[in-house]
Protein backbone atom coordinates (compact mmCIF):
# COMPACT_ATOMS: atom_id res chain seq x y z
CA UNK A 1 0.00 0.00 0.00
CA UNK A 2 1.52 3.18 -0.97
CA UNK A 3 0.10 6.58 1.24
CA UNK A 4 0.42 9.69 1.14
CA UNK A 5 0.04 12.44 4.06
CA UNK A 6 -0.13 15.58 4.04
CA UNK A 7 1.44 18.08 6.65
CA UNK A 8 1.16 21.76 7.39
CA UNK A 9 3.58 23.47 9.74
CA UNK A 10 1.97 25.64 12.01
CA UNK A 11 2.34 28.13 15.15
CA UNK A 12 2.01 26.00 18.26
CA UNK A 13 -1.44 26.01 19.85
CA UNK A 14 -0.04 28.10 22.84
CA UNK A 15 1.24 30.66 20.89
CA UNK A 16 -0.09 34.38 21.23
CA UNK A 17 -1.23 35.45 17.97
CA UNK A 18 0.35 39.00 16.73
CA UNK A 19 1.28 40.54 13.49
CA UNK A 20 3.35 42.75 11.74
CA UNK A 21 4.14 45.01 9.13
CA UNK A 22 1.37 46.79 9.57
CA UNK A 23 -1.03 43.92 10.36
CA UNK A 24 -0.67 42.39 6.65
CA UNK A 25 2.08 39.35 7.96
CA UNK A 26 1.90 36.83 10.92
CA UNK A 27 4.25 37.87 13.34
CA UNK A 28 6.21 34.74 13.71
CA UNK A 29 8.98 36.24 16.16
CA UNK A 30 10.03 33.99 19.24
CA UNK A 31 7.20 31.38 17.45
CA UNK A 32 7.33 27.73 18.11
CA UNK A 33 6.33 25.55 14.95
CA UNK A 34 5.07 22.27 15.23
CA UNK A 35 3.29 19.61 12.54
CA UNK A 36 -0.35 20.31 12.77
CA UNK A 37 -2.13 18.50 15.05
CA UNK A 38 -4.75 17.08 12.75
CA UNK A 39 -1.89 16.31 10.14
CA UNK A 40 -0.12 14.04 12.65
CA UNK A 41 -2.94 11.93 13.76
CA UNK A 42 -3.28 11.19 9.94
CA UNK A 43 0.15 10.00 10.23
CA UNK A 44 -0.10 8.16 13.02
CA UNK A 45 -3.07 6.44 11.26
CA UNK A 46 -1.33 5.96 8.34
CA UNK A 47 1.67 4.30 9.70
CA UNK A 48 -0.60 1.98 12.08
CA UNK A 49 -2.15 0.99 8.49
CA UNK A 50 1.20 -0.12 6.45
CA UNK A 51 2.37 -1.56 9.48
CA UNK A 52 -0.11 -4.11 9.90
CA UNK A 53 -0.48 -4.68 5.93
CA UNK A 54 2.58 -3.25 4.58
CA UNK A 55 2.96 -0.68 2.49
CA UNK A 56 4.76 2.94 2.86
CA UNK A 57 4.12 6.10 3.61
CA UNK A 58 5.33 9.93 2.43
CA UNK A 59 4.83 13.23 3.72
CA UNK A 60 4.18 15.96 1.64
CA UNK A 61 4.51 19.51 2.42
CA UNK A 62 4.28 22.64 0.67
CA UNK A 63 6.56 25.28 2.47
CA UNK A 64 10.09 27.06 2.23
CA UNK A 65 12.98 25.83 3.56
CA UNK A 66 11.95 26.30 7.53
CA UNK A 67 9.74 23.76 7.67
CA UNK A 68 11.84 21.20 7.33
CA UNK A 69 11.99 20.29 10.89
CA UNK A 70 8.56 19.60 11.05
CA UNK A 71 9.18 17.30 7.75
CA UNK A 72 11.74 15.47 9.67
CA UNK A 73 9.95 15.07 13.33
CA UNK A 74 7.27 13.32 10.92
CA UNK A 75 10.03 11.04 9.26
CA UNK A 76 11.09 10.58 13.03
CA UNK A 77 7.18 9.45 14.03
CA UNK A 78 8.15 6.95 11.12
CA UNK A 79 7.05 8.29 7.63
CA UNK A 80 9.42 6.63 4.93
CA UNK A 81 10.18 9.30 2.82
CA UNK A 82 8.99 13.29 2.36
CA UNK A 83 9.02 15.47 -0.28
CA UNK A 84 9.19 19.68 -0.08
CA UNK A 85 7.35 21.71 -2.65
CA UNK A 86 9.52 24.77 -2.21
CA UNK A 87 7.02 26.88 -2.00
CA UNK A 88 5.19 30.08 0.01
CA UNK A 89 1.93 28.21 0.64
CA UNK A 90 -0.43 31.23 -0.46
CA UNK A 91 -3.65 29.73 -0.16
CA UNK A 92 -5.61 26.71 -0.01
CA UNK A 93 -6.65 26.26 -3.65
CA UNK A 94 -2.48 26.75 -4.24
CA UNK A 95 -1.24 24.37 -2.00
CA UNK A 96 -3.73 21.51 -3.08
CA UNK A 97 -2.68 22.31 -7.16
CA UNK A 98 0.51 21.62 -6.06
CA UNK A 99 -0.15 18.43 -4.14
CA UNK A 100 -2.34 17.13 -7.09
CA UNK A 101 0.61 18.07 -9.59
CA UNK A 102 3.06 16.32 -7.89
CA UNK A 103 0.52 13.06 -6.48
CA UNK A 104 -1.23 12.40 -10.41
CA UNK A 105 1.60 10.21 -11.56
CA UNK A 106 2.71 8.26 -8.02
CA UNK A 107 -0.04 6.18 -8.08
CA UNK A 108 -1.18 6.47 -4.28
CA UNK A 109 -3.47 4.14 -2.84
CA UNK A 110 -4.87 6.36 -0.72
CA UNK A 111 -4.26 10.36 0.62
CA UNK A 112 -4.77 11.18 4.13
CA UNK A 113 -4.89 15.32 5.62
CA UNK A 114 -5.54 16.86 8.84
CA UNK A 115 -9.59 17.87 8.92
CA UNK A 116 -7.94 21.56 8.42
CA UNK A 117 -5.07 23.41 9.62
CA UNK A 118 -4.78 25.36 12.98
CA UNK A 119 -3.50 28.58 11.51
CA UNK A 120 -5.84 29.62 8.68
CA UNK A 121 -8.47 26.74 9.99
CA UNK A 122 -9.51 27.15 5.50
CA UNK A 123 -10.76 22.82 5.64
CA UNK A 124 -10.12 22.91 1.85
CA UNK A 125 -7.31 20.79 1.07
CA UNK A 126 -8.77 17.62 0.93
CA UNK A 127 -11.89 18.96 -0.70
CA UNK A 128 -9.62 20.62 -3.48
CA UNK A 129 -7.07 17.58 -3.80
CA UNK A 130 -10.01 15.47 -4.33
CA UNK A 131 -11.41 16.87 -6.80
CA UNK A 132 -8.10 18.21 -8.70
CA UNK A 133 -6.88 14.37 -9.28
CA UNK A 134 -10.44 13.07 -10.03
CA UNK A 135 -11.17 10.89 -6.70
CA UNK A 136 -14.01 11.10 -3.78
CA UNK A 137 -12.71 13.40 -0.92
CA UNK A 138 -14.43 11.89 2.83
CA UNK A 139 -14.39 15.21 5.19
CA UNK A 140 -13.34 14.77 9.10
CA UNK A 141 -12.74 11.45 9.74
CA UNK A 142 -12.74 9.11 12.97
CA UNK A 143 -12.32 6.12 12.05
CA UNK A 144 -10.62 4.52 8.64
CA UNK A 145 -10.17 0.58 7.77
CA UNK A 146 -8.66 -0.92 4.42
CA UNK A 147 -9.89 -4.32 3.81
CA UNK A 148 -9.75 -6.19 0.41
CA UNK A 149 -8.94 -2.61 -1.70
CA UNK A 150 -12.32 -1.32 0.50
CA UNK A 151 -12.21 1.46 2.94
CA UNK A 152 -14.19 1.51 5.81
CA UNK A 153 -14.41 5.03 7.55
CA UNK A 154 -16.60 6.96 9.79
CA UNK A 155 -17.22 10.66 9.44
CA UNK A 156 -18.97 13.26 11.86
CA UNK A 157 -22.28 14.89 10.63
CA UNK A 158 -24.39 16.98 11.88
CA UNK A 159 -25.67 16.28 15.00
CA UNK A 160 -23.82 12.62 14.45
CA UNK A 161 -22.27 10.07 12.68
CA UNK A 162 -22.10 8.21 8.94
CA UNK A 163 -20.45 5.13 8.54
CA UNK A 164 -19.52 4.66 4.97
CA UNK A 165 -17.15 2.64 2.59
CA UNK A 166 -15.32 4.07 -0.87
CA UNK A 167 -12.89 2.13 -2.92
CA UNK A 168 -9.40 3.08 -3.42
CA UNK A 169 -8.04 5.58 -4.38
CA UNK A 170 -9.25 8.28 -2.35
CA UNK A 171 -8.63 11.45 -0.35
CA UNK A 172 -9.93 11.86 4.00
CA UNK A 173 -9.62 14.51 6.04
CA UNK A 174 -8.31 13.16 9.79
CA UNK A 175 -10.36 14.25 12.92
CA UNK A 176 -9.57 13.85 16.21
CA UNK A 177 -10.60 10.67 17.65
CA UNK A 178 -8.99 8.79 14.41
CA UNK A 179 -6.14 7.92 16.21
CA UNK A 180 -3.65 8.94 19.17
CA UNK A 181 -0.50 10.71 18.41
CA UNK A 182 3.50 9.06 18.88
CA UNK A 183 6.37 10.43 20.11
CA UNK A 184 9.18 9.50 18.18
CA UNK A 185 11.79 7.75 20.02
CA UNK A 186 15.27 7.77 19.64
CA UNK A 187 16.19 5.45 17.33
CA UNK A 188 13.21 7.19 14.92
CA UNK A 189 14.91 10.81 15.73
CA UNK A 190 18.13 8.78 14.91
CA UNK A 191 16.53 7.02 11.34
CA UNK A 192 15.11 10.33 10.56
CA UNK A 193 18.17 12.27 9.71
CA UNK A 194 19.04 10.30 6.90
CA UNK A 195 15.89 9.39 4.86
CA UNK A 196 14.93 10.81 1.90
CA UNK A 197 13.65 14.49 1.97
CA UNK A 198 13.35 15.34 -1.68
CA UNK A 199 12.81 19.05 -2.44
CA UNK A 200 10.76 19.44 -5.35
CA UNK A 201 9.85 23.01 -7.32
CA UNK A 202 6.51 24.25 -7.52
CA UNK A 203 4.73 24.14 -10.99
CA UNK A 204 3.85 27.78 -11.77
CA UNK A 205 0.19 28.76 -11.01
CA UNK A 206 -1.39 31.27 -9.33
CA UNK A 207 -3.20 31.29 -6.03
CA UNK A 208 -6.98 32.86 -6.38
CA UNK A 209 -6.88 34.18 -2.73
CA UNK A 210 -5.18 35.95 -0.54
CA UNK A 211 -5.00 37.59 3.08
CA UNK A 212 -4.30 40.75 2.68
CA UNK A 213 -4.38 42.26 5.89
CA UNK A 214 -4.77 40.65 9.37
CA UNK A 215 -6.74 41.77 12.67
CA UNK A 216 -6.87 40.69 16.16
CA UNK A 217 -10.58 40.35 18.22
CA UNK A 218 -12.05 43.44 20.16
CA UNK A 219 -11.32 43.03 23.81
CA UNK A 220 -13.39 42.44 25.90
CA UNK A 221 -14.76 44.80 28.24
CA UNK A 222 -14.79 44.25 32.65
CA UNK A 223 -16.64 41.11 33.58
CA UNK A 224 -19.14 41.80 36.40
CA UNK A 225 -19.03 39.38 38.98
CA UNK A 226 -22.52 38.14 40.78
CA UNK A 227 -21.87 37.11 44.62
CA UNK A 228 -21.80 33.13 44.79
CA UNK A 229 -24.85 32.85 47.17
CA UNK A 230 -26.75 34.86 44.90
CA UNK A 231 -26.24 32.75 42.18
CA UNK A 232 -29.58 32.84 40.25
CA UNK A 233 -29.14 36.31 39.96
CA UNK A 234 -27.20 35.42 36.80
CA UNK A 235 -30.29 34.22 35.02
CA UNK A 236 -32.00 37.72 35.22
CA UNK A 237 -28.86 39.57 34.27
CA UNK A 238 -28.79 37.51 31.14
CA UNK A 239 -32.49 37.98 30.56
CA UNK A 240 -33.14 41.42 31.30
CA UNK A 241 -29.87 42.98 30.96
CA UNK A 242 -27.86 41.12 27.89
CA UNK A 243 -31.27 39.75 26.57
CA UNK A 244 -29.70 36.53 25.45
CA UNK A 245 -32.34 34.38 26.88
CA UNK B 1 -23.80 39.89 -9.15
CA UNK B 2 -25.31 36.33 -9.88
CA UNK B 3 -25.34 33.64 -6.70
CA UNK B 4 -26.19 30.15 -6.01
CA UNK B 5 -26.56 29.27 -2.47
CA UNK B 6 -26.48 25.30 -1.27
CA UNK B 7 -29.62 25.13 -0.01
CA UNK B 8 -28.86 21.86 2.76
CA UNK B 9 -32.04 20.00 3.51
CA UNK B 10 -32.15 17.62 6.60
CA UNK B 11 -34.69 14.70 6.20
CA UNK B 12 -36.75 17.22 3.95
CA UNK B 13 -36.37 20.04 6.76
CA UNK B 14 -33.95 23.18 5.55
CA UNK B 15 -31.77 23.92 8.40
CA UNK B 16 -31.31 27.25 10.20
CA UNK B 17 -28.20 27.57 8.61
CA UNK B 18 -29.46 27.03 5.25
CA UNK B 19 -32.09 30.47 5.34
CA UNK B 20 -29.01 32.15 6.55
CA UNK B 21 -26.93 31.40 3.90
CA UNK B 22 -29.93 32.41 1.56
CA UNK B 23 -30.48 35.30 3.99
CA UNK B 24 -26.54 36.49 3.01
CA UNK B 25 -26.68 35.63 -0.53
CA UNK B 26 -30.17 37.82 -1.05
CA UNK B 27 -27.93 40.55 1.20
CA UNK B 28 -25.11 40.17 -1.69
CA UNK B 29 -27.55 40.45 -4.73
CA UNK B 30 -29.49 43.59 -3.25
CA UNK B 31 -26.14 45.47 -2.87
CA UNK B 32 -24.63 44.04 -6.34
CA UNK B 33 -27.97 44.43 -8.46
CA UNK B 34 -27.93 40.45 -8.78
CA UNK B 35 -29.87 37.35 -8.37
CA UNK B 36 -30.12 34.61 -5.62
CA UNK B 37 -30.64 30.74 -7.13
CA UNK B 38 -31.24 28.33 -4.25
CA UNK B 39 -30.31 24.68 -5.29
CA UNK B 40 -32.02 22.46 -2.86
CA UNK B 41 -30.91 18.23 -3.76
CA UNK B 42 -33.00 15.48 -2.55
CA UNK B 43 -36.81 14.76 -2.32
CA UNK B 44 -38.75 17.67 -0.61
CA UNK B 45 -41.99 19.13 -0.71
CA UNK B 46 -43.06 22.13 -2.72
CA UNK B 47 -44.02 23.63 0.82
CA UNK B 48 -40.78 23.65 2.04
CA UNK B 49 -38.74 24.97 -1.05
CA UNK B 50 -41.07 27.92 -0.62
CA UNK B 51 -39.67 28.93 2.05
CA UNK B 52 -36.62 29.46 0.39
CA UNK B 53 -37.96 32.48 -1.32
CA UNK B 54 -39.29 34.17 2.26
CA UNK B 55 -35.65 34.72 2.69
CA UNK B 56 -34.58 36.06 -0.75
CA UNK B 57 -34.28 33.29 -3.65
CA UNK B 58 -35.28 34.51 -6.57
CA UNK B 59 -35.20 31.37 -8.46
CA UNK B 60 -35.09 27.49 -6.44
CA UNK B 61 -33.50 25.52 -8.95
CA UNK B 62 -34.47 21.45 -7.25
CA UNK B 63 -32.65 18.14 -7.98
CA UNK B 64 -35.31 15.81 -6.38
CA UNK B 65 -34.35 12.54 -8.32
CA UNK B 66 -34.61 10.33 -5.24
CA UNK B 67 -31.00 8.68 -6.02
CA UNK B 68 -29.71 12.26 -4.56
CA UNK B 69 -31.86 11.51 -0.84
CA UNK B 70 -27.99 10.31 0.16
CA UNK B 71 -25.10 12.64 0.48
CA UNK B 72 -22.11 12.24 -1.41
CA UNK B 73 -19.55 14.74 -1.98
CA UNK B 74 -18.81 13.59 -5.54
CA UNK B 75 -22.71 13.55 -6.54
CA UNK B 76 -23.64 16.95 -4.92
CA UNK B 77 -20.64 18.88 -5.88
CA UNK B 78 -21.37 18.27 -9.68
CA UNK B 79 -25.41 18.95 -9.19
CA UNK B 80 -23.92 22.77 -8.18
CA UNK B 81 -21.36 22.79 -10.66
CA UNK B 82 -24.47 22.22 -13.21
CA UNK B 83 -26.53 24.66 -11.11
CA UNK B 84 -23.57 27.41 -11.17
CA UNK B 85 -23.78 26.64 -15.49
CA UNK B 86 -27.62 27.01 -15.39
CA UNK B 87 -27.83 30.30 -13.47
CA UNK B 88 -24.24 31.66 -14.89
CA UNK B 89 -23.43 32.26 -11.34
CA UNK B 90 -19.73 34.28 -10.73
CA UNK B 91 -20.50 33.34 -6.59
CA UNK B 92 -21.31 30.12 -4.68
CA UNK B 93 -22.46 30.46 -0.94
CA UNK B 94 -22.34 27.70 0.40
CA UNK B 95 -22.79 27.42 4.73
CA UNK B 96 -20.00 25.56 6.55
CA UNK B 97 -21.68 22.81 8.02
CA UNK B 98 -19.95 19.27 7.93
CA UNK B 99 -21.57 18.67 4.35
CA UNK B 100 -21.44 22.06 3.20
CA UNK B 101 -17.21 21.57 3.95
CA UNK B 102 -17.28 18.53 2.12
CA UNK B 103 -18.98 19.99 -1.05
CA UNK B 104 -17.95 23.54 -1.30
CA UNK B 105 -13.75 22.86 -2.09
CA UNK B 106 -14.65 20.21 -4.79
CA UNK B 107 -16.76 23.02 -6.74
CA UNK B 108 -14.36 25.45 -6.06
CA UNK B 109 -11.76 23.09 -7.92
CA UNK B 110 -14.33 22.31 -10.69
CA UNK B 111 -15.20 25.92 -11.49
CA UNK B 112 -11.42 26.81 -11.17
CA UNK B 113 -12.31 29.45 -8.65
CA UNK B 114 -10.96 31.00 -5.32
CA UNK B 115 -12.52 29.85 -2.17
CA UNK B 116 -12.56 31.42 1.25
CA UNK B 117 -14.28 29.07 4.58
CA UNK B 118 -14.91 29.88 7.82
CA UNK B 119 -16.74 34.12 6.33
CA UNK B 120 -17.92 36.23 8.75
CA UNK B 121 -18.79 39.26 7.08
CA UNK B 122 -20.65 40.49 3.47
CA UNK B 123 -18.03 41.05 1.15
CA UNK B 124 -16.45 44.46 0.54
CA UNK B 125 -16.79 45.28 -3.08
CA UNK B 126 -15.55 48.65 -3.08
CA UNK B 127 -12.16 47.24 -4.24
CA UNK B 128 -11.81 43.74 -5.09
CA UNK B 129 -13.95 41.06 -3.28
CA UNK B 130 -12.61 41.40 0.34
CA UNK B 131 -14.67 39.09 2.67
CA UNK B 132 -13.00 38.69 6.64
CA UNK B 133 -12.58 35.18 8.02
CA UNK B 134 -11.55 34.24 11.05
CA UNK B 135 -8.06 32.60 11.26
CA UNK B 136 -6.07 31.18 14.02
CA UNK B 137 -9.13 29.59 15.38
CA UNK B 138 -10.37 32.44 16.55
CA UNK B 139 -7.87 34.41 18.01
CA UNK B 140 -8.01 36.68 14.69
CA UNK B 141 -9.68 37.66 11.58
CA UNK B 142 -8.12 37.83 7.87
CA UNK B 143 -9.37 40.42 5.56
CA UNK B 144 -9.33 37.90 2.35
CA UNK B 145 -8.90 39.32 -1.57
CA UNK B 146 -10.68 37.11 -4.33
CA UNK B 147 -9.53 37.54 -7.15
CA UNK B 148 -10.91 35.00 -9.55
CA UNK B 149 -13.31 35.45 -11.68
CA UNK B 150 -15.47 32.87 -9.87
CA UNK B 151 -15.57 32.37 -6.07
CA UNK B 152 -16.54 30.43 -3.45
CA UNK B 153 -17.52 31.58 -0.01
CA UNK B 154 -18.18 29.02 2.89
CA UNK B 155 -19.89 31.14 5.89
CA UNK B 156 -19.62 30.57 9.39
CA UNK B 157 -22.89 29.52 10.32
CA UNK B 158 -24.84 31.74 13.44
CA UNK B 159 -22.56 34.62 11.94
CA UNK B 160 -25.61 36.67 10.28
CA UNK B 161 -29.30 37.43 10.79
CA UNK B 162 -31.87 35.69 9.18
CA UNK B 163 -33.53 38.48 7.52
CA UNK B 164 -36.85 37.85 5.98
CA UNK B 165 -36.57 39.18 2.10
CA UNK B 166 -39.43 37.87 0.91
CA UNK B 167 -39.53 36.93 -3.06
CA UNK B 168 -41.90 35.32 -5.56
CA UNK B 169 -42.06 31.59 -5.50
CA UNK B 170 -40.00 30.81 -8.47
CA UNK B 171 -39.77 26.66 -8.38
CA UNK B 172 -37.95 24.96 -10.96
CA UNK B 173 -36.84 20.92 -11.62
CA UNK B 174 -33.51 20.61 -12.84
CA UNK B 175 -31.63 17.37 -13.31
CA UNK B 176 -27.92 17.40 -13.86
CA UNK B 177 -26.33 14.29 -15.31
CA UNK B 178 -24.23 12.64 -12.33
CA UNK B 179 -20.91 10.65 -13.94
CA UNK B 180 -22.26 7.31 -11.48
CA UNK B 181 -18.26 5.98 -11.99
CA UNK B 182 -17.28 8.82 -9.72
CA UNK B 183 -19.18 8.44 -7.05
CA UNK B 184 -17.56 5.45 -5.10
CA UNK B 185 -18.53 6.54 -1.51
CA UNK B 186 -21.54 4.58 -0.66
CA UNK B 187 -23.44 5.60 2.67
CA UNK B 188 -23.66 2.24 5.04
CA UNK B 189 -25.22 3.85 8.41
CA UNK B 190 -26.13 6.96 9.84
CA UNK B 191 -26.90 7.62 13.02
CA UNK B 192 -28.04 11.39 14.28
CA UNK B 193 -28.46 11.40 17.89
CA UNK B 194 -31.89 12.49 18.67
CA UNK B 195 -33.38 15.93 20.18
CA UNK B 196 -29.96 17.09 20.36
CA UNK B 197 -29.18 20.63 19.03
CA UNK B 198 -26.24 20.46 17.04
CA UNK B 199 -23.39 22.53 18.90
CA UNK B 200 -22.39 24.10 15.81
CA UNK B 201 -25.63 25.83 14.66
CA UNK B 202 -26.89 26.17 18.95
CA UNK B 203 -27.67 29.94 19.97
CA UNK B 204 -27.20 28.77 24.06
CA UNK B 205 -24.34 26.56 25.61
CA UNK B 206 -23.61 25.58 28.18
CA UNK B 207 -19.84 23.81 28.60
CA UNK B 208 -18.39 21.84 31.52
CA UNK B 209 -14.21 21.40 32.45
CA UNK B 210 -12.68 19.16 35.02
CA UNK B 211 -14.16 21.37 37.65
CA UNK B 212 -17.08 19.14 37.22
CA UNK B 213 -15.01 16.35 38.85
CA UNK B 214 -16.22 13.34 36.91
CA UNK B 215 -18.78 12.63 34.41
CA UNK B 216 -21.58 11.38 36.97
CA UNK B 217 -21.73 14.94 37.73
CA UNK B 218 -22.71 16.09 33.75
CA UNK B 219 -26.39 15.79 34.39
CA UNK B 220 -25.61 19.32 35.97
CA UNK B 221 -24.73 20.77 32.43
CA UNK B 222 -27.71 18.92 31.19
CA UNK B 223 -30.39 20.15 32.89
CA UNK B 224 -29.42 23.65 32.63
CA UNK B 225 -28.79 22.92 29.01
CA UNK B 226 -32.11 21.59 28.68
CA UNK B 227 -33.88 24.31 30.88
CA UNK B 228 -32.58 26.72 28.66
CA UNK B 229 -33.06 25.30 25.48
CA UNK B 230 -29.07 25.06 24.83
CA UNK B 231 -26.65 22.57 23.98
CA UNK B 232 -23.46 20.87 25.47
CA UNK B 233 -20.26 21.44 25.49
CA UNK B 234 -16.52 20.41 27.35
CA UNK B 235 -13.34 21.57 27.37
CA UNK B 236 -10.67 19.89 25.63
CA UNK B 237 -8.93 17.76 29.01
CA UNK B 238 -13.01 16.35 29.86
CA UNK B 239 -12.91 14.95 26.27
CA UNK B 240 -9.25 14.04 26.61
CA UNK B 241 -10.17 11.35 29.58
CA UNK B 242 -13.40 10.54 27.78
CA UNK B 243 -15.99 12.45 30.46
CA UNK B 244 -17.52 13.24 27.42
CA UNK B 245 -17.05 12.75 23.52
CA UNK B 246 -14.97 14.19 21.40
CA UNK B 247 -17.76 16.03 19.58
CA UNK B 248 -18.65 18.11 22.31
CA UNK B 249 -15.16 19.59 22.59
CA UNK B 250 -14.98 23.48 22.28
CA UNK B 251 -11.46 25.06 21.43
CA UNK B 252 -8.67 25.04 19.23
CA UNK B 253 -8.02 21.78 18.30
CA UNK B 254 -11.95 21.25 18.47
CA UNK B 255 -14.89 22.87 17.51
CA UNK B 256 -15.10 26.84 16.88
CA UNK B 257 -18.39 28.16 17.87
CA UNK B 258 -19.85 31.57 17.90
CA UNK B 259 -23.70 31.56 20.07
CA UNK B 260 -24.95 34.30 21.78
CA UNK B 261 -24.29 32.37 25.14
CA UNK B 262 -21.82 30.55 25.89
CA UNK B 263 -21.93 29.25 30.24
CA UNK B 264 -18.06 27.66 30.94
CA UNK B 265 -18.50 26.11 34.24
CA UNK B 266 -15.16 24.84 36.01
CA UNK B 267 -12.80 25.88 33.03
CA UNK B 268 -9.91 27.78 33.62
CA UNK B 269 -10.18 29.38 30.29
CA UNK B 270 -6.70 28.17 28.56
CA UNK B 271 -5.97 30.12 25.70
CA UNK B 272 -6.49 26.95 23.34
CA UNK B 273 -10.01 26.68 24.69
CA UNK B 274 -10.74 30.73 24.10
CA UNK B 275 -9.82 30.74 20.91
CA UNK B 276 -12.77 28.28 20.09
CA UNK B 277 -15.29 30.56 21.64
CA UNK B 278 -14.24 34.11 22.31
CA UNK B 279 -16.75 34.75 19.48
CA UNK B 280 -19.33 34.05 21.67
CA UNK B 281 -21.68 37.19 22.10
CA UNK B 282 -22.19 36.56 25.92
CA UNK B 283 -19.62 34.95 27.95
CA UNK B 284 -20.36 33.59 31.40
CA UNK B 285 -17.37 31.97 33.47
CA UNK B 286 -18.55 30.23 37.02
CA UNK B 287 -15.05 29.17 38.64
CA UNK B 288 -14.12 28.74 42.24
CA UNK B 289 -10.43 30.02 41.18
CA UNK B 290 -11.01 33.71 41.56
CA UNK B 291 -7.55 33.74 39.56
CA UNK B 292 -9.49 31.69 36.12
CA UNK B 293 -8.02 33.51 32.92
CA UNK B 294 -11.68 33.27 32.04
CA UNK B 295 -13.24 35.77 33.72
CA UNK B 296 -10.35 37.73 31.51
CA UNK B 297 -12.49 36.93 28.58
CA UNK B 298 -15.92 36.58 30.45
CA UNK B 299 -19.08 39.40 30.36
CA UNK B 300 -20.51 37.80 33.93
CA UNK B 301 -18.77 35.73 36.17
CA UNK B 302 -19.34 34.00 39.44
CA UNK B 303 -16.14 32.60 42.25
CA UNK B 304 -17.93 30.02 43.87
CA UNK B 305 -18.14 25.92 43.54
CA UNK B 306 -20.00 24.87 40.42
CA UNK B 307 -21.93 22.47 42.91
CA UNK B 308 -23.73 25.29 45.04
CA UNK B 309 -23.71 27.65 42.32
CA UNK B 310 -25.33 25.52 39.42
CA UNK B 311 -28.35 24.22 41.70
CA UNK B 312 -29.86 27.79 42.35
CA UNK B 313 -28.72 28.71 38.73
CA UNK B 314 -31.18 25.67 37.49
CA UNK B 315 -33.75 26.84 40.09
CA UNK B 316 -33.85 30.51 38.18
CA UNK B 317 -33.32 29.16 34.80
CA UNK B 318 -37.03 27.00 35.54
CA UNK B 319 -38.59 29.62 37.23
CA UNK B 320 -38.11 31.92 34.00
CA UNK B 321 -39.49 29.48 31.85
CA UNK B 322 -42.00 28.44 33.41
CA UNK B 323 -43.29 32.14 33.68
CA UNK B 324 -42.61 32.93 30.02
Amino acid sequence: MKVLVCISNVPDTTTKVGFSDNNTKFNTQGVQFIINPYDELALTRALEITEKQGGTVTVVNVGLADTEPSIRKALAIGATDAVRINAEPVDAYFVAEQIANYAKNEGFDFILTGRESIDYNGGMVAGLLGEMLGMPSINVITSIEIENGIAHLERDIDGGREKLDCSLPFVAAAQKELTEPRIPNMRGIMAARTKPLKVVEPTGTEAPTKSISFELPAPKGACKLIDAANAGELISLLHNEAKVI
Amino acid sequence: MKIVVFAENQNGNFKKSTFEAVAYAAGIASSTNGSVTAVSIGTISDDKLAELATYGADQILSYAQESLNTFTGEAYSQVLNHAVEVAGAELVVISNTYSGKMVAPRVAAKLKAGMASGVVSFPNTSNGFVVRRSVFSGKAFADVNMSSSKKVVAITPNSFTIAENAKAVNIQTADASIDAASVRTKSIEVSIASGKIPLTEAELVVSGGRGMKGPENWHLIETLADTLGAATACSKPVSDIHWRPHTEHVGQTGITIKPNLYIAIGISGAIQHLAGVSSSKVIVAINKDPEAPFFKAADYGIVGDAFEVLPMIIEAAKKLKSAS
